[in-house]
């Protein structure tokens, strides 16, 4: 379980994040959704570790995990994926995914002459591992194309991919949806819905496609201008008035007065 | 008029072909350090130079040590044999730097520039270092057999007019050039620690979030770049002399180097080196003898036709680099990622 308490993070005089608080259950896929500058990617990188906050505290599980640097906090299992997604442009598909579990063997310059077939035995189960993963995510024709040269949609799928690799606790998606048509953005549910079950991944997702965060998030929470406005289904959460205000709009209203 | 055609090609590559490749695998070891800093730890490292330099120093005293005891590898020069001692020393002097100095500006995720000046402190502090352990002045430590080929042996096997003479030093170098890379892109693209080191470069904030710890990737960097500035400067020390003026001076065409080969690109380094290598050598060589035999007695040049006097070769690395950010401000191999 991740506890955000009353997190600030300020730019220069610009309070990206402004005393937020939330927490997000164990097992559960939370939906992040808001306006665009409600600071929802700037909590995800002080969550990350990108940023260091300006103030307050992030706990993982009871423990205190305010401004670990990324690689610390992937060790805790905590991983993000980026809004526009990143990838080792140079290497392929499958080497971005065999990139990712650290402490490979390979890395001490001592194994890296002396471990020789330990490194192979582990690179071979990485490889293995890799493969299994583009499958699962209907990609496995790409597996040798460069990873800087695949679609956007592909490289989302990529991003996501990069989390099945290891055993994550914790997993947040900044706009997966982005730049993604339809049939790739459901394959793309799909995953998130069976690592949630199958493995018990929690996800944490920023969306703006309101029927992805309706198929697989409970619960929502909204923000707006860095604070937390509300949480709660999604149902209850179209329903709130200052949500409705600051976010869906009065469309949104009128269409429901209009339904109802 | 056949005989005038072979001497003309001994001619060249006896001044020209073999002394600019055996500089220009210096200049490449030399730039591939540069461009290694500048690829993963993102700034240009004023201080190679020193750094190598420094290494070459080490190397020397162990050179002077061994010899002292009595210990060679004749006909190699005993400097071989010290160079993975002075390489060591070296590795320590770079850790020791990034942990004092480079490590604080980390932390503060400083600006690329400041990191320049920062080196370039850092190019003071080892200059004077270095000529306080073992003096501003010359330094010959190149043992063992001078020639593979002597020039007069070339003569009489051949019965050309013309001598072609190899240097141990100069072979030393290519073969040790050709290891060197062969192993660093090996490194670089086969083994995890490599990789990481390229994911690092290529996308750091991506390397950062699937555990890469930076830490590690910067001392691993620091230990290569020990070993190719200690080789470089070592293997031109032993091609030519070592004074520590000279080392600095190093600077530029190294620079030139792997700006033009595309800063950050290993590929990029060793090509800009020779390019940088051929042109000096070229456009610094008196061409007098080579065309006297090729072209017809009636239009035997009077005067040197050499394009540019020796003392000036400094400016043609820096002619170059300007051409190249004119024209391909990437370098050659569109640098930037390793």
């Amino acid at each position: 379980m991740i506890r955000v308490e009353n997190l600030h993070k300020q730019f220069g005089g610009f309070r990206a994040v402004d005393g937020a608080t939330l927490e997000i259950a164990s097992g559960s896929i939370t939906g992040l959704i808001g306006p665009n500058g409600a600071g929802k990617t700037t909590l995800f990188n002080v969550i990350a570790g990108v940023h260091s906050p300006s103030g307050g505290k992030v706990t993982l599980d009871g423990e205190d995990i305010t401004g670990l640097p990324p690689h610390e906090l992937f060790h805790k299992g905590v991983l993000r994926t980026f809004q526009i997604a990143h990838e080792y442009g140079s290497m392929s598909c499958r080497e971005n995914l065999m990139m990712v579990p650290a402490d490979q063997s390979g890395e001490t310059l001592w194994n890296t002459w002396f471990g020789r077939k330990r490194i192979a035995d582990e690179e071979r189960a990485l490889r293995a591992k890799a493969d299994e993963v583009l499958e699962f995510l209907t990609i496995e024709h790409l597996a040798d194309h460069k990873a800087g040269q695949v679609s956007g949609g592909q490289k989302k799928l990529l991003e996501l991919g990069r989390t099945m690799m290891v055993d994550a606790k914790i997993v947040f998606l900044d706009e997966v949806g982005a730049g993604v048509n339809r049939t790739l953005l459901n394959t793309i549910g799909d995953a998130i819905i069976r690592l949630n079950k199958e493995r018990g991944y929690t996800f944490v997702v920023i969306e703006h496609d309101m029927d992805f965060i309706g198929r697989l998030c409970d619960p929502v929470i909204c923000m707006a201008e860095g604070k937390v406005l509300a949480e709660g289904t999604l149902s209850e959460i179209k329903a709130n008035e200052q949500v409705i205000e600051a976010y869906l709009g009065t469309g949104l209203k009128n269409k429901q007065k209009e339904e109802a | 008029m056949m005989i005038d055609f072979l001497n003309a090609i001994v001619a060249l590559s006896n001044f020209v072909l073999i002394p600019a490749i055996a500089y220009g695998s210096q200049l490449a070891l030399g730039a591939l350090g540069v461009t290694l800093v500048y690829g993963v730890l993102r700034f240009s490292n004023f201080a190679h130079g020193d750094t190598m330099a420094f290494g070459t120093m080490t190397v020397i005293l162990f050179t002077w040590w061994f010899q002292s005891m009595g210990i060679s590898i004749h006909p190699l020069p005993t400097a071989l044999l010290a160079l993975p001692f002075g390489i060591a020393v070296t590795a320590l002097l770079l850790l020791g730097t990034d942990r004092v100095v480079y490590r604080f500006y980390r932390k503060q995720k400083a600006q690329p520039v400041i990191y320049l000046i920062v080196s370039l402190g850092v190019m003071f502090i080892l200059n004077g270092l270095v000529r306080f352990i073992i003096g501003p002045g010359d330094q010959r430590f190149a043992d063992g057999e001078r020639f593979i080929m002597k020039a007069r042996d070339f003569k009489a096997m051949t019965g050309l007019k013309e001598g072609l003479a190899i240097k141990t030093s100069q072979s030393i170098t290519l073969v040790t050039a050709i290891i060197v890379v062969i192993a660093l892109f090996w490194f670089l693209n086969r083994t995890r620690t490599g990789k990481s080191m390229r994911a690092f470069s290529d996308n750091e904030d991506l390397a950062l979030l699937s555990g890469i710890n930076p830490e590690r990737v910067v001392i691993y960097t620091w230990l290569i770049v020990a070993a190719l500035a200690t080789i470089a400067g070592t293997l031109y020390g032993l091609d030519k002399s070592f004074k520590p003026f000279t080392y600095f001076q190093l600077l530029l065409p190294i620079f030139a180097a792997a700006i033009v080969g595309g800063l950050g690109s290993p590929l990029g380094a060793i090509a800009g080196g020779f390019v940088i290598a051929f042109s000096e050598v070229m456009i610094t060589y008196a061409w007098k003898k080579v065309l006297t035999y090729l072209m017809p007695d009636s239009l035997d040049p009077s005067g040197l036709v050499q394009l540019i006097a020796t003392e000036y070769k400094f400016a043609i690395s820096f002619v170059i680099l300007v051409i190249v950010l004119l024209f391909r401000p990437t370098g050659l191999f569109r640098g930037k990622a390793l």
